[in-house]
């Protein structure tokens, strides 16, 4: 982790960009209540800077074609399908700290086949099952 | 926890709509059964006249599978029919006994077909036309027997007999009416699709009472049906197809309130608050729907409700009628038949087998009826519903959209005649084919889900008819309607307008003021809604309404356009379009400088730096010591002009001068889309004019203004508003109609919208008529730009974030 700046150089619903020397620049995004996040700045669609982007809520929209980028998750709302990288970011009081060294690990999609075998595998999956006969 | 118990009776289209619905909203509030009579998951019941007609199988129709279901972890009762419903205990019960307790109850019984009492309408071999069960019992006597009877000659009725004709079997269709399809059709129309139903080889019988269907002694099997009239028609097969009765058996034997439907408020509730009823069984209002399209938008609404959101009301809808018989094109919507205080507008081609007939009220189009061609029927559609003022081109209107100019795809309007491989959306590269694929495999039924899951129409919007006519005969039926009344966005229920009045009425100035008196659902907005609000507070609150750079597009906030490689486009304004050698020195010297790998000229007649580095803008800006072009606002773009008087031997004015003059006022004026002037200095218009926001043509005697103009996506020809003598009431006629605009007009709506939203009689009525009120809305103008700053050059009073250029930090 290194100390890039001060929580009060992101404009509230916003983004700034840091420059990489060996790999693409990261946005950090403050989100309305102070949050932060780290991704790429490239939209999985057509790779639009994402820190010129709108921030609401937990996403900010891709200035290009407007896909939703979910800010903690880094993945576009469905329909649209794609995820970019994010990277470990953190507050320390009021300084922003971000580790731009390696991307953190894709989140489990919710919707991957595997996940669904998983979460199906401790429920009956017969189609019937009686409640209560009178 | 132990989850809410929510029952759905009914595994119809319009049920287990709201459950897909719901289940977006709360995947996990529920604990979800639904009981269904049939043996099969949900199915597209519309549908099943292509299955009759061999063009589609039972598997092409399903919509959701048993896997959905399961994966859903929604028990599903198949073949078990609710015969009870115990309110007091909360239980429902099925005619096998199967008992199942409910916290929340679901009715979507649907309809039954209504069978003519009728001596021998119990015999082996009459059928109704209502599920799958029908549609294989009439496929499996289309091959044995040959000859059938329709009783009904409407739309159920047509499909049906077109389907066992097509199964080769010799059908008559017997209808009560003097006409065909009697409640979509007027007599014309009618007349023209049962000839060409008749050279199909269907035959008819009308204004013919049934009065009893024959059996052959022996076998109890149908053999004949009987009219009034002592005609005997021989048949082995005997639709009823006489229409649909909202199935309110169950809800009526537990006490609920029904008449004609269970009776709903605009919740989708019945009289029992925990029992909810969607689809053919309800009365909403007094109407019963039978078309999916409505069924839908109740079902959005119930689902909203259960999931305990309790926003939304369903408050009706329009519907529109296409029949599903290949090669016969008809269309019906609203009020066809017209009546005393109505026009009608006819447009009659017999021998080419075209026919349209279009409604008129009050300058609205309230009913629709076509046959042959009826690719403008989505269009007319869209009129009826959104109550649109067709004043303006009522002259145009029986030619068509496509008359009214139309980009992006090759001229097609007609979505039939076009090949799987032919791109109909020609922004995003979507070809009829994915299309049909996307709406078929992902069971899409609007025009917003195939937005999102093709992309086709959803970025300039001008192949809309197209995609919905693919809609209309891939989906089958009505494509479901946008509703008239069109919510900002996801985050609110207001409208645009709703959301203007109150920021005027209460005078709201931060978007956070306007969020918490409207009632916002989100904590702040989405990328749709802020910049709207932002404009809005704005336009009207001058001087006292504070920008949000936060809120608004990357292109007003960094005061340049971004382009596909996130680089950004620079252009200076150039006042008029004239230029000096300083100032093309000083562009020269900067694209050197900066290496802009390209520079172009503009249709605006300026001139573009391309390939900018976001690092370089402030110094590009300084460099150029030219004002801000606002290339990339919405707001005033540029004044096109010609060279005029000073030096054309044609010219009549100085239209130059005029275009500088209008320039000088309006430059730094934000809108609610973008503005395009132009100023020909003679009725030859080389500065085209006629497709401007405001368009100014030069005459010997003065000034013609035209308004409302558009050379975009649709061209928009504008429209002529006044004829002036001075340049100054040029200027302050202009202006007015400007302001009215800024202050009337919805966020990305642009003039030629606005006034046909409002009416060009009403601007008229508010510029020309009104002497202190054009004044009025001039002053206000005037005053909003007063001091505005140039973004360019004074970035401090312009609130441009400066940080923003430059990376806050290099990292290894």
């Amino acid at each position: 982790m290194k100390f890039i700046c001060q929580l009060s150089e992101i404009p509230p619903l916003g983004a700034r960009r840091v420059k990489r020397t060996n790999g693409g620049e990261i946005a950090i995004f403050r989100t309305g209540d102070d949050q932060v996040f780290a991704l790429l700045d490239r939209c999985p669609h057509k790779g639009g800077p994402l820190s010129q982007g709108i921030v609401f809520g937990n996403k900010v929209a891709c200035p290009l074609h407007n896909w939703n980028i979910g800010l903690d998750d880094g993945c576009a709302a469905a329909p649209d399908e794609g995820c970019v990288e994010r990277y470990a970011v953190e507050l320390r009081g009021a300084e922003v700290w971000l580790d731009a060294t390696a991307p953190l690990a894709p989140l489990p999609s919710l919707t991957s086949t595997a996940s669904i075998a998983n979460s199906m595998a401790n429920k009956p999956t017969s189609t019937v099952i009686p409640i209560a006969v009178a | 926890m132990q989850k809410v118990r929510l029952v759905m009776v009914g595994n119809g289209m319009a049920g287990v709509r709201t459950l897909e619905e719901l289940i977006k909203l709360t995947p996990d509030l529920y604990d979800i059964t639904v009981f269904g009579a049939e043996p099969h998951p949900n199915y597209n019941r519309i549908l099943l006249s292509p299955v009759l007609a061999g063009e589609q199988t039972i598997k092409d129709i399903i919509l959701n599978d048993f896997q959905w279901y399961e994966d859903n972890h929604i028990r599903l009762y198949t073949n078990k029919k609710i015969a009870k419903i115990d309110r007091k205990n909360r239980t429902v019960e099925a005619s096998d006994g199967t008992v199942c307790e409910y916290d929340r109850l679901l009715l979507a019984t649907g309809s039954n077909p209504f069978m003519l009492p009728v001596p021998g309408a119990k015999l082996d071999g009459v059928l109704s036309y209502r599920d799958i069960y029908d549609t294989e019992k009439m496929i499996e006597a289309a091959a044995t027997d040959k000859q059938a009877v329709v009783i009904g000659g409407g739309l159920l009725g047509l499909e049906a007999a077109n389907g066992l004709s097509l199964r080769g079997m010799e059908v008559t269709v017997i209808q009560f009416a003097g006409w065909l399809m009697e409640r979509q059709l007027d007599e014309t129309a009618s007349r023209m699709l049962q000839a060409s139903l008749e050279a199909k080889g269907l035959k008819f019988a009308l204004n013919a009472n049934t009065e009893a269907i024959l059996d052959n002694v022996t076998q109890g099997k149908v053999s004949a049906v009987k009219l009034k009239d002592g005609t005997v028609i021989p048949a082995q097969l005997v639709v009823m197809a006489v229409g649909i009765r909202p199935n309110t058996e169950l809800a009526e034997s537990a006490g609920i309130h029904c008449n004609r439907g269970i009776v709903v408020n605009d919740t989708m509730q019945t009289y029992d608050p925990r029992i909810y009823a969607v689809g053919e069984c309800v009365s909403h209002r007094g109407i019963a729907y039978g078309l999916v399209a409505p069924l839908f938008d109740q079902a959005k609404v119930a689902a909203n409700h259960l999931a305990q959101m309790g926003i939304g009301r369903y408050e009706g809808s329009v519907t529109s009628t296409k029949l599903k018989v290949t090669g016969v094109d008809l269309f019906s919507a609203g009020n066809f038949m017209g009546g005393d205080d109505c026009e009608e507008i006819v447009l009659s081609d017999p021998s080419a087998g075209i026919y349209k007939k279009i409604i008129l009220k009050d300058d609205k189009l309230i009913g629709s009826v076509m046959y042959g061609d009826t690719a403008d029927g989505a269009w007319y559609f869209k009129l009826l519903r959104d109550g649109t003022n067709i004043g303006a081109m009522r002259d145009r209107l029986m030619f068509g959209e496509n008359n009214l100019g139309d980009t992006g795809h090759q001229g097609q309007n007609k979505a039939a005649a076009m090949s799987m491989d032919a791109e109909v959306c020609g922004c995003n590269g979507v070809c009829k084919g994915t299309i049909v694929k996307a709406i078929k495999d992902k069971g899409l039924f609007t025009l917003e889900e195939v937005r999102k899951h093709t992309k086709a129409s959803s970025s300039c919007g001008s192949c809309t008819g197209l995609v919905e006519q693919i809609l209309m005969f891939t989906a089958g039926g009505d494509y479901s309607a946008t509703p008239k009344f069109k919510a900002m966005c996801g985050c609110i229920d207001h409208n645009h307008q709703a959301v203007r009045d109150a920021i005027k009425t209460h005078h709201l100035i931060t978007i956070p003021a306007v969020m918490k008196m409207m009632e916002w659902r989100t904590p702040n907005g989405c990328a749709s809604c802020r910049p709207a609000i932002n404009y809005y507070v704005q336009s009207t609150w001058a001087k006292e309404a504070l920008d949000d750079p936060q809120s608004r597009y990357i292109n007003e906030r960094s005061h340049a356009n971004i382009q596909k490689d996130g680089t950004y486009s620079v252009i200076p304004r150039m006042w008029a379009g004239e230029t000096t050698s300083s100032e093309l020195r000083r562009i020269a010297n900067v694209v050197d400088k900066y290496a802009i790998p390209t520079v172009k000229v503009t249709g605006g007649q300026r001139i573009d730096l391309l390939g900018i580095k976001k690092e370089d803008l402030v110094s590009v800006w300084k460099d150029l010591d030219m004002p801000s072009g606002h290339a990339y606002a919405k707001g005033l773009r540029t004044v096109k002009t010609c060279v005029g008087s000073e030096w054309c031997r044609f010219g009549t004015q100085d239209s130059t001068q005029m275009g500088k003059d209008l320039e000088r006022m309006l430059w730094r004026m934000y809108a609610p889309h973008k503005v395009k002037l132009a100023v020909s200095g003679c009725p030859r218009n080389c500065a085209e004019s006629g497709i401007k926001d405001v368009g100014v043509i030069g005459v010997d005697s003065g000034w013609e203004i035209y308004i409302a103009g558009n050379g975009g996506i649709k061209t928009e020809v504008a429209e002529f508003f006044v004829k002036l003598k001075t340049s100054d009431e040029v200027l302050e006629y202009s202006a007015a109609f400007l302001q009215l605009y800024r202050e009337e007009g919805w966020y990305l709506e642009r003039t030629v919208h606005y006034v046909q939203r409002v009416g060009m009689e009403y601007v008229k009525e508010k510029v020309l008529n009104d002497a202190a009120n054009r004044r009025a809305l001039y002053d206000r103008l005037l005053f909003s730009l007063d001091g505005e700053p140039d973004p360019w050059h004074e970035q401090v009073k312009a609130q441009v974030d400066t940080r923003q250029f430059i990376p806050i930090a290099v990292v290894a």
